[in-house]
């Protein structure tokens, strides 16, 4: 091997935003958990009921799965803004640091009150009425006598926390954090490996360190060597300060751009914040946003603008299950948005990227299916593999009820699984998505679907409200308004995410740039 | 030293730990004089241990008063207190992460003495234990049962009390040392005018050291007397019978060593 992959090289670039944010973050929930769950624990070291009643509240939380309180905190918190927007007249950003820092520090607090409860109460008896009896206040015994000798229990725990919290704040990617998950969550969507390990080896690394920072202090603490405290304080400041620098260095971006989770938000994404720059306009991407989550933060202004499709905007918001022309969905969808939402629509792209669903052809050939309605003689006995979110959309239950389909198996999986699973024959079909490559690549068969119970689904520009006037952002994004053909959109989806020659989304997107300059 | 006023009295005090339904101490009165030496002996669950933390109040009497130099002591602030009583307690209870000298000095600390006073008084309480005084920067754990003990009864003497309660204070070593730390302490107590409070167990060590001896059995005070009126005669049977162990002892002993010296 001559050199480093291109790909290690392009992932270091983007390495001190990441670890910054990723630093800023951690450090941050972990803080504010140990400020609370400190106080808390002594206050349940000196009472029973409430060391019961916090330990018990903070092993249930420990149990809701760290993604699910990420996404629990982000509706939470929107509420709340808009509830402050009422009340004060000023909102706050729910996306990103703020319920990422809170689901943090809820998360980083079991270990440190499960060790500080059980470090003090673990004290010898005989230690703690000396202490009482050569003249100690219960607040002198604690402080002189039971947390230096319960030290060790309680750093442990701080410890275990901050592993915890570095290694599970790679999660707060998905509620528009920018962490060092974000290689993971791309790697995992691009099927570029280098990346997600990459994102996993930097994440485990920093764990170590914080973790051998800690034990090094405890040290010096148990022994009071007061000189290697410092040192081990100025070192831990020292990986903070230095690792903030790069984010608060980038200073505020005049747009936010938001994407979801899939490959070719991210092209479109960057093919954005491409133009944007190209016309002097900065702009930072909030990528692995689920579908919800990014409608949402653009309502609420945390996001400025990103790619929807009008068939996602037509059944989960506007509740349509009627269909039409890719005109009149895109014409009714806009002027809803518009007066319901009071969100812009700079344009559709050009290209949609519906659902449909794929077979391979032999198989399809196999059983006579050529479409939905050939495919619902045979469904009872067929499995299908579909995205995340599809099989609890309306369009799925619109499919469904308009064919009267009724499948053996549905199996959720990431995107990325879903082609290697139909055609290694795992399942049967898969719910594709029309602008992907992979359908040409793999030679799989879309069925035809004479009934139109799936919807158009043009990619749109929408953009949020405050942005509603903004010319500037108009025109620099005008030449790509209309211009991006289906062809075109599946080459680049497919240089983000073939096994060879493979391309990072920033070099998809110049080479769509391109692409659409020679038209 | 005026020897006839009274330092502490204990009237009718009782200690239940079940509100009610059984009692460690049931109205127990003693009364000890200002630089007495008083010995409470008893056997295991007898309430001798309770009875000399009603008097520091590491426990509260549910019943009965205890006075201090003629004070009631659950008038006074519990901590206030503690800080000008020394204590040894039972097995030491030296602070592990505490050197010698800051175990030595944290009741004079808790007095807001300033840290020059602090650190002579280790140097003197040091020399007065009989201890070298390199031994100040040295953990608890490093030391031996007997420096340990030494180190116990340094700390309980570091705000210059007048009463030193002492709880089986030589139980965690060997006969030697023992024999030596008693007598170096009672030595003390003469010197330094103590009153002093010991419980402990053994009949002989309480005989030998004691100026009163108070029998305690099932949280009773059923005799208190001088060491040689207990042994020359007792009214009651369990009395006579503890006391007939270091009579009989010592009898033996007088007979080996006039048998070997001939």
């Amino acid at each position: 091997m001559d050199g480093l992959d291109p790909r290690i090289l392009e992932a270091f670039e983007f390495l001190p935003n990441y670890l910054g944010q990723h630093v800023i973050l951690s450090v941050s929930a972990l803080a504010l958990g140990l400020g609370v769950s400190l106080p808390l624990a002594l206050w349940g070291a000196r009472a029973p009921w409430v060391s019961w009643v916090l330990l018990t509240s903070a092993s249930i939380i420990q149990t809701i799965p760290s993604l699910a309180l990420l996404a629990l905190f982000y509706p939470f918190l929107l509420a709340l803004s808009l509830l402050a927007e009422n009340l004060f007249g000023t909102g706050f950003s729910a996306l990103g640091f703020l319920p990422s820092l809170l689901a943090l520090a809820l998360y980083s607090m079991l270990p440190i009150i499960r060790n500080t409860v059980t470090g003090i109460s673990g004290i010898d008896p005989a230690v703690k009425e000396a202490a009482q009896g050569v003249g100690m206040t219960p607040t002198q015994s604690l402080y002189q006598v039971e947390l230096p000798l319960a030290l060790p229990v309680i750093m442990a725990g701080i410890r275990t926390a901050s592993v915890w919290v570095i290694g599970t704040a790679t999660l707060a990617t998905t509620v528009g954090q920018t962490s060092l998950g974000n290689y993971i969550f791309t790697g995992l969507q691009t099927q570029n490996w280098i990346l997600v390990l990459f994102g996993c080896v930097a994440s485990a690394l920093l764990a170590l360190v914080v973790d051998q920072l800690l034990a090094f202090a405890e040290r010096a603490l148990g022994k009071r060597q007061r000189r290697k405290l410092i040192a081990a304080a100025l070192a831990l400041c020292t990986l903070l300060v230095g690792a903030s620098m790069a984010p608060l260095a980038r200073g505020q971006d005049d747009y936010v751009i938001g994407a979801k989770g899939f490959a070719e938000q991210y092209i479109l994404a960057s093919l954005i914040e491409q133009r944007l720059n190209a016309a002097g306009l900065s702009a930072a991407t909030r990528s692995n946003l689920g579908s919800a989550v990014v409608f949402n933060a653009l309502i609420g202004g945390d996001v400025d603008l990103y790619v929807d499709y009008t068939g996602t905007i037509w059944t989960n918001y506007m509740h349509r299950s009627d269909g039409g022309s890719r005109e009149f969905v895109f014409d009714e969808m806009r002027a809803w948005l518009e007066e319901t939402e009071n969100i812009g629509v700079l344009g559709a792209l050009g290209f949609e990227n519906a659902y449909a669903l794929a077979m391979r052809r032999d198989r399809a050939e196999e059983l006579g299916i050529s479409s939905i309605n050939d495919l619902a003689l045979h469904a009872r006995e067929l499995t299908v593999g579909g995205d995340l979110e599809i099989f609890s959309r309306p369009e799925w239950a619109a499919l469904v009820e308009a064919y009267g389909l009724s499948f053996a198996e549905e199996r959720t999986m990431q995107p990325t699984f879903m082609y290697p699973a139909v055609v290694g024959g795992d399942v049967d079909l898969i719910t594709a998505f029309s602008s992907d490559g992979h359908i040409a690549l793999h030679d799989l068969l879309v069925l035809e679907d004479p009934l139109q119970a799936i919807p158009p689904y043009d990619a749109v520009l929408l953009i949020s409200a405050q942005r509603a006037g903004d010319v500037a952002l108009a025109q620099a994004l005008a030449p790509i308004i209309g211009a991006i053909d289906i062809d075109q959109m599946r080459e680049a989806n497919l240089n983000v995410s073939r096994d060879e020659e493979q391309l990072t989304s920033e070099e998809a997107a110049r080479r769509l740039w391109q692409n659409i300059g020679a038209n | 030293m005026n020897s006839q006023s009274t330092m502490i009295a204990i009237k009718g005090a009782a200690k239940s730990y079940d509100g009610g339904r059984t009692f460690a101490v049931r109205g127990m009165s003693l009364q000890i004089e200002a630089g007495e030496f008083v010995a409470i002996v008893g056997a295991s669950g007898s309430g001798k241990t309770s009875l000399l933390k009603l008097i520091n109040r590491l426990i509260e009497p549910s019943k009965g008063v205890v006075e201090i130099e003629g004070e009631d002591v659950s008038a006074l602030d519990p901590v206030l207190l503690r800080r000008r009583i020394g204590y040894v307690f039972q097995g030491v209870g030296l602070f592990p992460h505490l050197s010698v000298a800051q175990n030595i000095a944290i009741t004079p600390k808790l007095l807001r003495w300033d840290s020059v006073r602090c650190a002579s008084r280790v140097g003197e309480l040091l020399d007065l234990v009989r201890l070298p005084r390199n031994i100040a920067d040295r953990l608890p754990a490093t030391l031996s049962g007997g420096q340990a003990q030494r180190i116990g009864v340094a700390r309980a003497l570091a705000a210059e009390p007048k009463i030193v309660l002492m709880d089986e204070p030589f139980g965690a070593v060997d006969q030697i040392t023992r024999g030596a730390l008693s007598g170096d302490y009672r030595e003390l107590h003469e010197r330094l005018g103590l009153t002093t409070i010991m419980v402990t167990h053994d009949v002989i060590e309480a005989v030998l050291l004691a100026d009163r001896i108070a029998i305690v059995v099932g949280g009773e005070i059923v005799e208190t007397g001088t060491p040689h009126a207990l042994l020359s005669n007792s009214k009651h049977d369990y009395v006579r019978e503890l006391m007939s162990l270091p009579r009989r002892q010592a009898e033996r002993i007088g007979a080996l060593s006039s048998k070997g010296a001939h």
